[in-house]
C-alpha cells in the first residue's frame, strides 16, 4: 500500500499545556515510589541561552525491568509483561525547568539487526517554541559494557554519546536536556 | 570502543514530507532558543519506537468530554460540538485512543497563571477535556468556541481560534500534539505557528469543517475534524540530505 491518508501536522503545545496534559491520569510515577526497584531520574530542561524552560513537558516510554514492552508489537514469549506496568510517564517542568520521574531501570531490548540494545528510556520533549516533539534517549551510567556494545551509542562520537548517559547523583540519576549550544543533547529522528 | 559501525546518517530535520513544521522557524520567536539546531541522528524503528502507551482501559470521568458541564453553571460563549475520527495512516480507525484537549475560554483567556491577557476568566470554564475513541475511532467533545488572544510574538500578533489536541496513535513514533482551527479564520495568514507547516494542503488539514448535520438544533454548532496519525513507517534512510 502506498496510499497515504492526509496526515495531521504537528503544532506546538504552547505555554499552557499544563491545563490539558499534566493532570491526574498520566503522572511522573511510572511505578509506585514504594517499589523496592524504584529509581529517581531528575533533570532540567535548558534552552540555548542556558536558561531553564519552565513551560515544557517531558514524556518517557520504556520496557519493564525484564526488558518487555507492554504493547502488542512486542510479541515475544519472554520476558513477560508485568501486571500494572505500562512504562509511560509525564512530568511538567514548571519548577524552574526541573522534571523528575520515579520508574524502574528497564531491561535490554532487541536491536532489529540482531543483538541487544543497552537499557534505555525513550524521551519526548515538548515546549512552547517546539513546533514538534524532540526525541532523545536516557542510558544508564552503570551499564558501561552494554553501552559500549550498543549498536546505536557505539556509532556516535564521544561527545554526542555523553549527552545520552545519565549521571549518578544523590542516590538517583540526573539527566539534563539541553536544546541548543555547547553540550546540547543528541536528538533523534524516529 | 567498537568503531567498526558506520555512523548513522544525520539530517537537519526529518519531516514527514511537507507535513510537519521544521524545528527552526524564526518567525515564531519561541523557536529561536529552543529548536534543536544540530543534525538529528536517524535511528531505525526498534522495538522501543514501534511500541507505545495505550490508555484504552483508563477510567475517564463521565463529564470529561463535556467542557460545558464541569461546573455548577454554564460557561459563556458559543456552544459547539467537535467530533471526528482518529485514524492510522492506513486509514483504519484507532479504537480506545486517549484524546486530550485544552483551550482558551470564549474571551480568549486560559485558566493558567502565565496567561496575563486582559480578558476575563470564566468561573464555569476550565478548558480541559479528554475522552476515548469508540470502536470506529470517533471522539466527541462539547465545549465553547475559544476566543482569539494576543501573544506578543510580533507587533499586533493574535492567535487564530484553536483547540489543542494530544494523541498517541499505535506507537511512540505516532505521538502527536497539534491544534485544531476553525474555518474562515481571518488570522491564518498572519499566524507563524499555523504557517510553519510547509505544505498548504497539510495546513488546511488542521482546519475543522462546519457541519450542519452535526449541529444540534437550538443547542450547539457542529464541527468535524478527522485526525490521521503516523506516516513515519518508512524512514528514508537513503536520502538524509533532503531540502
Amino acid at each position: 500500500m502506498t496510499e497515504t491518508y492526509g496526515l495531521a501536522p504537528s503544532q506546538t503545545v504552547g505555554p499552557y499545556l499544563a491545563i490539558g496534559l499534566t493532570r491526574d491520569l498520566i503522572t511522573p510515577q511510572v511505578v509506585d515510589p514504594a517499589d523496592p526497584r524504584a529509581i529517581r531520574i531528575r533533570g532540567t530542561l535548558i534552552d540555548g541561552a542556558g536558561d531553564p524552560v519552565p513551560d515544557g513537558m517531558i514524556e518517557i516510554w520504556q520496557a519493564n525491568a525484564a526488558g518487555r514492552y507492554n504493547h502488542p508489537a512486542d510479541d515475544r514469549d519472554e520476558p513477560a509483561v508485568e501486571d500494572g506496568f505500562l512504562g509511560f510517564g509525564r512530568s511538567g517542568t514548571v519548577d524552574a525547568g526541573r522534571f523528575e520521574f520515579v520508574t524502574v531501570k528497564p531491561g535490554p531490548v532487541p536491536w532489529p539487526e540482531g543483538g541487544m540494545q543497552a537499557p534505555h528510556i525513550e524521551v519526548g520533549v515538548f515546549a512552547r517554541g517546539l513546533l514538534k516533539r524532540a526525541v532523545t534517549r536516557i542510558y544508564f551510567p552503570d551499564e558501561e559494557e552494554a553501552n559500549a556494545a550498543d549498536p546505536l551509542l557505539s556509532r556516535l562520537d564521544e561527545a554526542a554519546r555523553a549527552t545520552l548517559v545519565a549521571v549518578a547523583e544523590d542516590g538517583g540519576l540526573r539527566f539534563d536536556i539541553r536544546m541548543q549550544g555547547p553540550g546540547h543533547t543528541t536528538f533523534f529522528a524516529v | 570502543m567498537p568503531a567498526e559501525h558506520a555512523p548513522f546518517p544525520e539530517v537537519v530535520d526529518l519531516d514527514r514530507p511537507g507535513v510537519d513544521p521544521p524545528y527552526d522557524y524564526p518567525d515564531y520567536v519561541g523557536t529561536r532558543l529552543r529548536a534543536p539546531k544540530e543534525p538529528l541522528v536517524i535511528i531505525p524503528a526498534t522495538l522501543s519506537e514501534v511500541t507505545g502507551p495505550a490508555y484504552g482501559e483508563s477510567a475517564i470521568g463521565e463529564l470529561d468530554h463535556d467542557l460545558t458541564r464541569q461546573h455548577a453553571g454554564q460557561p459563556l460563549g458559543e456552544r459547539i460540538v467537535v467530533t471526528g475520527r482518529v485514524l492510522g495512516s492506513d486509514g483504519k480507525p484507532l479504537r480506545g485512543q486517549l484524546v486530550e484537549i485544552w483551550q482558551a475560554n470564549a474571551a480568549g483567556r486560559y485558566r493558567h497563571d502565565v496567561d496575563t491577557h486582559d480578558a476575563p476568566l470564566d468561573p464555569n470554564f476550565d478548558g480541559a477535556g479528554r475522552c476515548l475513541t469508540d470502536d470506529d475511532g470517533w471522539y466527541r467533545f462539547t465545549t465553547v468556541k475559544p476566543g482569539s488572544y494576543p501573544w506578543k510574538n510580533h507587533h499586533n500578533a493574535w492567535r487564530p481560534n484553536h483547540i489543542h489536541f494530544s494523541l498517541f496513535g499505535r506507537a511512540f513514533t505516532d505521538r502527536l500534539v497539534t491544534q485544531m482551527y476553525f474555518p474562515g479564520d481571518p488570522l491564518f495568514e498572519f499566524d507563524p505557528i499555523f504557517n510553519s507547516i510547509p505544505d498548504e494542503k497539510a495546513r488546511e488539514r488542521l482546519i475543522s469543517r462546519f457541519d450542519l448535520d452535526l449541529t444540534q438544533p437550538e443547542w450547539a454548532l457542529g464541527y468535524r475534524w478527522d485526525i490521521v496519525l503516523g506516516g513515519r513507517e518508512a524512514t528514508p534512510l537513503e536520502d538524509p540530505h533532503h531540502d
